[in-house]
């Protein structure tokens, strides 16, 4: 299993957690790598989303690169990223709810549902304008819906 | 003495009557409703456009389970916790049993099919800009949905507001005829219009409401608390939201922000239903949307 997490870890997360005022005060680096991953995520949508809109001519190579890129970073094994302790109950700078860590098998098939969509969005990305918009749809609900979840409203 | 008691009553009596006379039920034209033809795809569209089943579906329902209005969600309010009904074809649990002419009064009237009012969370506000053909277009197309066998919860719902009666004064004060945003507006503008203050009801979350739960259409979508208490649902008028046209049909489609950010809290329920409608009925809507005057002028 991806998410799995590993006793170093774990032995990690509990030092963070017996001095709470450190790991409140510190940016902890597992959140920043995964936040990162997300503005990865975010970037090679942008590149997608400047053509869906219209701000850019349709690039059908452009497209497929980014695409691509948006398959790889789906397919990361993140399980690192995400030790106990980093949610947004215990640690500062992060939405990540503590349903997260008790329901990683759902949170591993809505990563399985976003890297469906990312290869879906791949294949299409490079054919034609239309069928990336319409793929870009799916992904956004693969995104949307791992988010709903998982991750507390913006304040 | 015997007299002046006498003049009490009667006119004590005549003031229950035109109380009871201005607060009665309002009901549309059966006949009118019978002669109107149901256009399936219209229903599927005013479906999604009314967004049913965010309200409906199941609590917590995903993918094709959202098609299944078993109801049981819970909204809570100022004025009590309301529970969505089961609206599935059941002919017992949902409204299977209804008539076009049925549904014709609960969503242009607020008027339940044994004559009581309903309340204004469901939307009748808004959807009362719809026409008798759209509803019995979406009569016909909620009639092919899946049923559910789930019984209705009551409302939770304090004194003096459970009594339904009082929900004509409501609605003498309240519900209004006519569009919100008047003025020239392009085909496609007025396209928007419909749908957004029609079927939309995007103004019953984004418009703020006085203290007995009237909008304040002066201040039409510039945003509003959140009935749940946390947070707040933002202003959508080209005062509070620079977005362009293309960023908001985007959202609406896929839900990503311009900064490719996703949907959150209730307006991912909206999105949901939003993706399924059209390309040019998605810009529509951005288009009404930069039409609307600006909040804060």
């Amino acid at each position: 299993m991806r998410l799995f997490v590993k006793p170093a870890v774990l032995g990690l997360a509990a030092a963070l957690l017996a001095g709470t005022t450190l790991a409140q005060d510190m940016p902890n680096p597992a959140i920043k790598a995964r936040q990162s991953v997300m503005a990865l995520r975010g970037f090679e949508l942008g590149i997608l989303g400047a053509m869906a809109k219209g701000d850019v001519p349709y690039d059908a190579e452009v497209a497929a690169k980014a695409a691509g890129n948006l398959v790889l970073l789906s397919q990361l094994d993140l399980s690192a990223m995400w030790p106990e302790g980093t949610d947004n109950s215990a640690a500062s700078g992060t939405r990540a709810l503590p349903d997260i860590w008790s329901n990683f098998d759902d949170v591993a098939a809505k990563a399985g549902i976003l890297n469906e969509a990312a290869l879906e969005l791949q294949a299409a990305a490079g054919t034609d304008l239309e069928s990336m918009k319409a793929a870009m749809g799916n992904l956004g609900a693969a995104c949307t819906a791992c988010h709903k979840a998982y991750r507390a409203p913006a304040s | 003495m015997a007299r002046l008691l006498r003049i009490v009553l009667i006119c004590g009596l005549a003031i229950l009557g035109i109380g009871w006379f201005a607060t009665r039920p309002e009901h549309v034209d059966a006949s009118i409703v019978e002669a109107a033809v149901p256009d399936m795809e219209r229903g599927e569209t005013l479906f999604f456009a009314g967004g049913c089943a965010a309200c409906h579906s199941a609590p917590d329902a995903e993918g094709g389970d959202k098609l299944k209005l078993a109801g049981g969600r819970k909204f809570p309010s100022p004025f009590g916790t309301f529970v969505a009904p089961n609206i599935s074809p059941d002919p017992e649990a949902g409204i299977g049993a209804w008539t076009a002419t049925d549904l014709a009064n609960a969503l242009l009237k607020g008027t339940g099919p044994r004559g009581q009012h309903y309340y204004p969370v469901l939307p009748y506000t808004s959807f009362a800009r719809m026409s008798v053909e759209d509803v019995v277009s979406l009569h016909a197309y909620l009639a092919t949905l899946p049923t559910d066998a789930t019984p209705n919860q009551r409302n939770d719902v304090g004194f003096p507001f459970n009594i339904r009666r009082g929900l004509g004064i409501w609605k003498r004060l309240f519900f209004r005829d006519g569009w919100v945003v008047e003025g020239d507006l392009t085909e496609e503008q007025q396209l928007g219009r419909f749908l957004v203050e029609g079927p939309g009801h995007c103004g019953e979350c984004h418009t703020p409401r006085n203290a007995l739960g009237g909008l304040r259409l002066s201040a039409w979508l510039s945003g509003a608390p959140s009935p749940t208490g946390k947070g707040r649902i933002p202003d959508i008028t080209p005062g509070g939201l620079d977005w362009s046209e293309a960023d908001i049909a985007e959202y609406l489609k896929s839900g990503f922000t311009p900064q490719y950010d996703t949907v959150g809290g209730d307006m991912a329920d909206v999105v949901a239903n939003t993706s399924h409608l059209s390309v040019a009925e998605r810009s529509a809507i951005a288009a009404y949307l930069k039409a609307v005057p600006p909040s804060g002028k």
